[in-house]
């Protein structure tokens, strides 16, 4: 028999699956953002040409959101870190919270900047 | 008086759901449920239990979605409404209705190499082990593990990695690993190592959500993560 | 599977040894390029935000980046460190989810870690190198 939501519903299974899928949305993203720059390989005019596109605001709404996944996948990370390397406490449900808080921070920074 | 429709897992791997109707007491575990049905609606039932107070892990299975142990879950506890879902352990082979097959289990146990081998003889002295030291305080973490397999039954690297060891196997050789009187270290680190083993686990932490017992499982196995990557380094994987 | 006697499924008797050294260094590679990105990320991530107040036209960015060399170096370590930790993440999604466990996953992964390496690089020499 296989488990369903039922079984995953808790802080840490949540806490994985965000850190996996943000993961996997920051890979495919990387390398159009390495091809976005390589642009100013052909000028600062092409790279002009890309910022200004960037500058809509479903783009720049998109911004945000890609900032909010690494916010969160490195605050994820660190969780995991303390997890694997630290002394086992029974504050990790509290770390959790922390590493979830820093990310809606550094996105909302990132959203208020805009 | 009140009636509860309970759902019970009937066949093999294939099979389906039946209900039953049970009187609802007012101090009432899942066990005494699905004995009921047993006694006195349907003898064809067949489940596992033992000790029925909670020592043996005989009676775990899942309840609502997750795993327990029925002696030790009260209905009131998981009824949702008037209805309770019974089915086997996750994870394990369906031998019929609520009876799973935990050979796996074991045996990825024993492939953990989850077994003390002494690092002395019978000619030795005492070994002498301060119940304070670090070690020993990690061992004691983990050793009243039963072998009750609701971690394994919950734990979903399992179910995408039929080779995974499991959070039970694991969290066994972590004990052993820190027990001063054991000579096998270097082999059980080789053998808790590799996606079969403790670098399998994503920390999704469902076997110490679910331990009955309060052993976190993940707590172990970021143990031999560090034990492993130390030996590694050394060169002594 | 089937009922009661075969019930029981033999796991494969794959040799822990080498799978089992392979499987830790990767481990150790992972967990030590997620260090140097929780910096490099910080560091990211605090410039991204002076960047939106500073100007983000293709001249702004461009007279803040090139020619230096300080921050060329430090970029590069991020690609070395995201070529490193972003494939051997992506692998453990591949096995899990896809049930991909064959030597051909270990090939495309690698591939895609230079390719990683190749075009951040080449990314951070458009943005630095005067």
């Amino acid at each position: 028999m296989k488990n369903d939501y039922r079984a995953r519903n808790h802080p840490a299974w949540w806490a994985f699956l965000v850190h996996r899928l943000s993961g996997l949305a920051l890979t495919l993203f990387l390398p159009f953002h390495f091809w976005a720059l390589g642009q100013a390989l052909q000028g600062e005019a092409r790279l002009d040409t890309l910022l200004r596109w960037t500058q809509q605001p479903l783009v720049k709404f998109a911004e945000a959101g890609l900032v909010l996944l690494l916010a969160a996948h490195l605050a994820g990370g660190l969780r995991l870190l303390a997890l694997e390397f630290l002394p086992w406490r029974g504050w990790q449900k509290s770390l959790l919270a922390w590493a979830a808080g820093a990310a809606i921070a550094a996105g909302l920074a990132f959203a208020l900047v805009l | 008086m009140d009636m509860l429709q309970v759902s019970v897992w009937r066949g093999a791997e294939v099979g389906g759901y039946r209900t039953y109707e049970v009187p609802r007491q007012e101090s009432q575990s899942v066990l005494d449920v699905v004995t009921y049905i047993q006694r006195y609606i349907d003898p064809t039932l067949s489940y596992r239990f033992a000790c029925r107070v909670g020592m043996c892990g005989a009676c775990a299975m899942t309840v609502n979605g997750v795993a327990r142990w029925t002696c030790r879950t009260h209905v009131s506890k998981v009824v949702k409404g008037n209805a309770i879902q019974i089915a086997p352990l996750a994870n394990l082979p369906v031998v019929k209705d609520l009876v799973t097959d935990m050979r796996g289990f074991f045996d990825k146990w024993a492939r953990a190499l989850g077994r003390f081998v002494s690092n002395a003889t019978r000619k030795d002295d005492f070994a002498k082990v301060a119940s304070d030291s670090p070690e020993r305080i990690a061992a004691n973490a983990g050793i009243e593990c039963i072998g009750c397999g609701v971690c394994y039954a919950s734990c979903d690297v399992v179910s995408w990695n039929p080779d995974y060891l499991g959070p039970a196997a694991l969290n066994r050789a972590w004990t052993l690993v820190n027990d001063v009187r054991d000579g096998a270290r270097r082999e059980r680190l080789a053998a808790v190592a590799g996606d079969a083993g403790c670098h399998a686990c994503h920390t999704h932490m469902s076997c110490s959500e679910r331990c009955p017992k309060d052993i976190t499982p993940t707590a172990s196995i970021a143990g031999l993560k560090r034990a492993v990557a130390t030996a590694a380094l050394k060169g002594e994987l | 599977m089937s009922s009661a006697g075969q019930g029981y499924a033999a796991v494969s008797d794959a040799a822990p040894g080498s799978a089992a050294k392979f499987e830790t260094w990767l481990w150790i590679a992972q967990r030590a390029s997620a260090a140097v990105l929780a910096l490099c990320v910080l560091v990211h991530l605090a410039t991204i935000i002076y960047a939106v107040h500073h100007g983000l036209t293709g001249a702004a960015i461009l007279a803040r980046t090139r020619g230096n060399v300080g921050a060329l170096a430090f970029y590069a370590l991020y690609v070395l460190a995201i070529a490193v930790h972003a494939p051997i993440g992506l692998r453990a999604l591949c096995q899990e989810w896809l049930g991909w466990r064959n030597n051909a996953l270990n090939w495309v992964i690698g591939a895609l870690a230079l390719a990683l390496f190749i075009f951040g690089l080449r990314a951070g020499a458009a943005v630095f190198l005067a």
